[in-house]
Formats: structure tokens, sequence, C-alpha cells
């Protein structure tokens, strides 16, 4: 019994609804949901109330554990689609690795408690914009793209580990590889950018050194 | 109804474990470092040798007064010590102590990510109890801490990774099961560290600099009273446990042992859990305290490159064999 599948079971017996996913023939539909359909709209409801919370707080660091919030929403997600090896890469990369980036970062420049006045810029009507557009092409592309898929949760899970590193390593291979040149570029960028500074600031400080 | 109650009894036995284990572990904490230390620590509580200290300890910490201080960030300074606790809690119900179902929690498909991500989290704790005490020295702890768990993360999982390949699965039973005696030598660097990946990620000794009471009072814990800071203790200690816990299934074999009848498999994880305990409290013992620049060292120029090495070398040895 894999996690994925408890949390379903789970949320079916919550809901007192049937088990089993409708037979194929007739088709799942929208006027009667499963238990796991009501649970991931209601974590997809949770999910986009924390994002919303997150871009319009005026707490720099309230911001942050919101983010933190959307984005254990997101794995829960993941989760109740049966991709579970996705969600605890989500919840180890996202919380536990960039949240914490962030974190030191607001740590280290300016996070008073309480609210930051200025923490506010005039684009906010631009990014609006922007973020309902990316909103509506990525809602149209993904319900274009998946318009009558069904995930079947009462067979094998579709997205364990098994099913994702063969998907990944068998179709998806050259972009992973690309994506893999990408971040060591990023890497190597990061490593000379840092030390190209050091280097410059070291130097500058002997120099003083030497005169005095 | 029947799986209910199953699931039930699991998480029941799984927090009783929570809540005693970690209380054993600091016990035997105040006894071995007063023992090497020449003393004989806590001898009165509850009669014979002070056993009931950390009891005793418990329900001081439940009458003095909890104290949110005027600057604070409310909320958040009160919901820090669950987000540190819980998460150890919730990785305790993956970890296998014997053969088959009954004997783990919940056998979680991607166990090792699962266990890891989950660990990942407990730190937010640290960082939010650092920043919303709106004291310096609190900042200062919350700053280390975030330091220390970004260049340790990555040599945990890379270690973490090596064992995965080795046993060809990431689930934290499959693991054990396809363990050999061989692997002991085999992924020794990648247990090593494993382990002191792990130290640093918990704040133990000698990897406290977040804590540093002699420099910042306790880091993020130091306007904490009460409940709340038995409660970030508590996790100190759980994540004790879950660090031993995790290097006996991943390193040491788990419930393989030279000898020993079946269905006793459980009794051998204990032991490896409780010696590697032992080592974490012997360590606490006998190493000083890492600066912050020793400590970044260690992990980007010794832990990682290590890493990386064993990586290979678990590669050529899985397709040499293969």
């Amino acid at each position: 019994m894999t996690f994925a599948a408890t949390v379903a079971t789970a949320a079916t017996a919550a809901t007192a609804t049937s088990t089993h996913p409708a037979a194929p023939a007739a088709g799942p539909g929208f006027l009667s949901p499963t238990g796991v359909e009501i649970a991931f709209v209601l974590v997809g409801l949770v999910t986009f109330g924390a994002a919303l919370v997150t871009v319009t707080t005026r707490q720099l660091v309230h911001a942050a554990l919101w983010l933190v919030v959307a984005l254990g929403g997101l794995a829960v997600e993941y989760l109740l689609l049966t991709a579970e090896f996705i969600a605890w890469v989500q919840v180890l990369i996202y919380l536990g690795s960039v949240v914490v980036l962030l974190l030191f970062g607001l740590m280290l420049t300016k996070a008073p408690v309480g609210r930051s006045p200025d923490a506010d810029s005039g684009n906010r009507p631009a990014a609006l914009a922007v973020a309902v557009a990316a909103a509506a092409a990525l809602v149209w592309v993904v319900v274009d793209a998946f318009r009558t898929t069904w995930i079947d949760l009462g067979g094998p899970a579709q997205g364990s580990t098994e099913v994702t590193g063969r998907m990944l390593f068998q179709n998806w291979v050259l972009p992973f590889e690309a994506l893999s040149v990408l971040l060591l570029a990023a890497l190597v960028g990061a490593v000379v950018l840092s030390r190209k500074r050091g280097a410059s600031d070291g130097g500058h400080g002997s120099d003083k050194e030497r005169q005095r | 109804m029947n799986d209910a109650l199953d699931v039930a009894l699991r998480l029941v036995v799984v927090f009783a474990v929570f809540l005693v284990v970690p209380l054993v572990v600091g016990q035997t904490e105040h006894k071995v470092m007063a023992h090497m230390q020449g003393r004989l620590g806590p001898m009165h509580a509850g009669g014979f040798h002070g056993w009931a200290q950390l009891v005793a300890d418990g329900v001081k910490f439940v009458q003095k007064e909890d104290v949110v201080p005027a600057e604070a960030d409310r909320r958040i300074f009160q919901l820090a010590p669950a987000v540190a606790l819980l998460p150890y809690l919730l990785v305790l119900v993956a970890i296998p102590i014997g053969p088959g179902e009954g004997a783990v929690g919940q056998v979680v498909d991607a166990g090792i990510f699962f266990v890891l991500a989950v660990m990942g989290v407990g730190v937010l704790g640290s960082l939010m109890a650092g920043w919303a005490s709106a004291n310096k020295f609190s900042l200062l702890g919350g700053l280390r801490t975030a330091a220390q768990l970004l260049a340790y993360e990555l040599p945990m999982l890379l270690a973490a990774a090596s064992v995965a390949m080795a046993a060809g699965t990431v689930s934290l039973p499959g693991i054990v099961g396809a363990f050999e005696w061989w692997w002991l030598p085999w992924q020794i660097v990648g247990a090593l560290v494993f382990f002191v990946a792990g130290l640093a990620e918990l704040q133990r000794p000698p990897f406290d600099m977040p804590v540093a009471d002699s420099e910042i009072i306790f880091g993020a814990y130091t306007e904490y009273t009460g409940l709340r800071f038995a409660l970030f203790l508590l996790a100190e200690y759980a994540g004790i446990v879950v660090l031993c816990g995790l290097t006996t299934v991943l390193f040491l074999g788990g419930w393989h042992g030279p000898f020993g009848a079946d269905g006793l498999g459980w009794v051998w994880t204990l032991l490896k859990t409780a010696v590697l305990a032992f080592v974490v409290i012997w360590l606490r013992v006998s190493y000083p305290r890492l600066r912050e620049d020793q400590l970044q060292k260690l992990a980007w120029t010794t832990l990682i490159p290590l890493a990386l090495a064993q990586i290979a070398l678990t590669g050529i040895v899985k397709v040499a064999i293969a």
C-alpha cells in the first residue's frame, strides 16, 4: 500500500463515496466527483489562497512562509495525482532548499517584524497583467492537452518512482540532459562571478595595506 | 473498519516511540556525559540512578510561564516549535525496524526522498523562531542555522543517493532488503558523510555553532521558555533518534545481523541505533565546537567531494558486478 493510495483511500472514506472510479466505459464525469477529486479541489483552493497572500502581504517573512504553504499544497496535489516521487522532490527542493535560501536572504538584508511600508512597488498592475496572462496561457494549454485524460487511481500508481524514472530516461532524456547542461553553466557562472569579485576586493585591500 | 483500526494502531505505536525513545536518549546523554567527565550525573529523581530526571524536567518545563516577547511576531513565534518537531514524527513513520509490513509505520514508495525532504522542513522551525523572536542573538542563530543547512543538505543527499544506487531502489525497506555484508566497506565513506552531515543538520556538537551558548546565548531558541523550549529540545533528541535510525537502515543493514533468529531482526535495528546514539553523545563530549568558516569548509571542500567520489565508486562497482 503506497502512501498516495492511503491518502486517496482516506479521502474517499471521508466523503463516503465509491472507492472505485467509474468504469471506463461510462467515463468519469464532472457531476459525480470522487473523494479524491473533492480533496484535490479543496487543496487547490488552499494553495491558491496562500499564493495570493504571498504576493499581497506587506510582511516580507510572512510572504516567504505563505509561500511554504503554497508549495506544500502543490506537493499534496502531486500526491493526490499519485505522483509520489515528484511530490517528495517538490518538498525537498522547494520547501527544504529554495524557501530556506529565500529566508536566509531576507534575514541577511532587511526583514523587520511587522509591516514593511516600503515593500511595495508601482508595478502592481503590470505584475497582475503578466500573472493573469501567464495563468490563462497555462490553464488553456494544460486543459487542451489533458482534456480527456483520467488517472486510474484504482490501478498501479502511475507516478511512482519507477514509472517516473522510466519516462524521464526513455522519453525525456534529451530535455533532461539539456537542463543539466544549463544548470552546470549556471553553477560555473556563479563560481566565476563570486571568485572575480572576491579576487578584486582582496587585491584592493592588500594594495591599500601595502600603501600604508 | 479493520484498515482504519490498523492505521490508528500504527500511528499510536509510532507516537509512543516518538515520545519515549528521545527521552531515553536524553537520559543516556546525561549519564554518559557525566561518567565521561568523572561525575555521577542525576542521582536523585526517581530513586534508582536518577532515572526520572527527564520526567522531572518535563514537569518543571510545563510549570514555567510561557512568555512571548512584546516585540516578537506572536503567531510565528508560537508556531515555530511545532514546525520544528512535527517533521521528525512524520519521518519516524517511514523508518522500518524489521522485515515485513508489520515493523514499519507506513511503507513509503520513495522512502529516502520522503525522509530527507521532511527532515529538511524541520529546519524551517529554527528559522521561524530565530526571526520571530525579534532578538539579535536569535536572528544570528537563525542565520547560522540556514547557512549550515544549505551547506550540509547536499552531502547528505549525495550519500543517500549512493546507497539508493547500490540497492537499485529508493524505498527504505527495499534498501535494507537488498543489503549484503560487503556493502559496509563499500559504502563506508558514504555512511560517514551521511552521519556527519546529519549531525550538522541537527546542530549537535561539534556542529552547534547556531546555538553556541558562549557566543549567542542559545541561538534561535534564546527567547523561548517553558513548554515551547522543551519542544525544541525534544525535537533535537527526536532528530538524534531519526538520524541514527536512518544511518542504521541505509548503511548498517538495519535488521540484518551476523546471527539471530528470524523475527528478532528489530533487536539488531534497535541495537545499532543505540550504538550510533552513543557515538553522537560521545562526539559531544570529546570535540570542540567548529568555527563558522571551518563548518563551511568541511562541507564544501571535504564532504561533498567525498560523497561524489562515493557515488562514482558505487557506480563503478555496480556496473562491474552487473
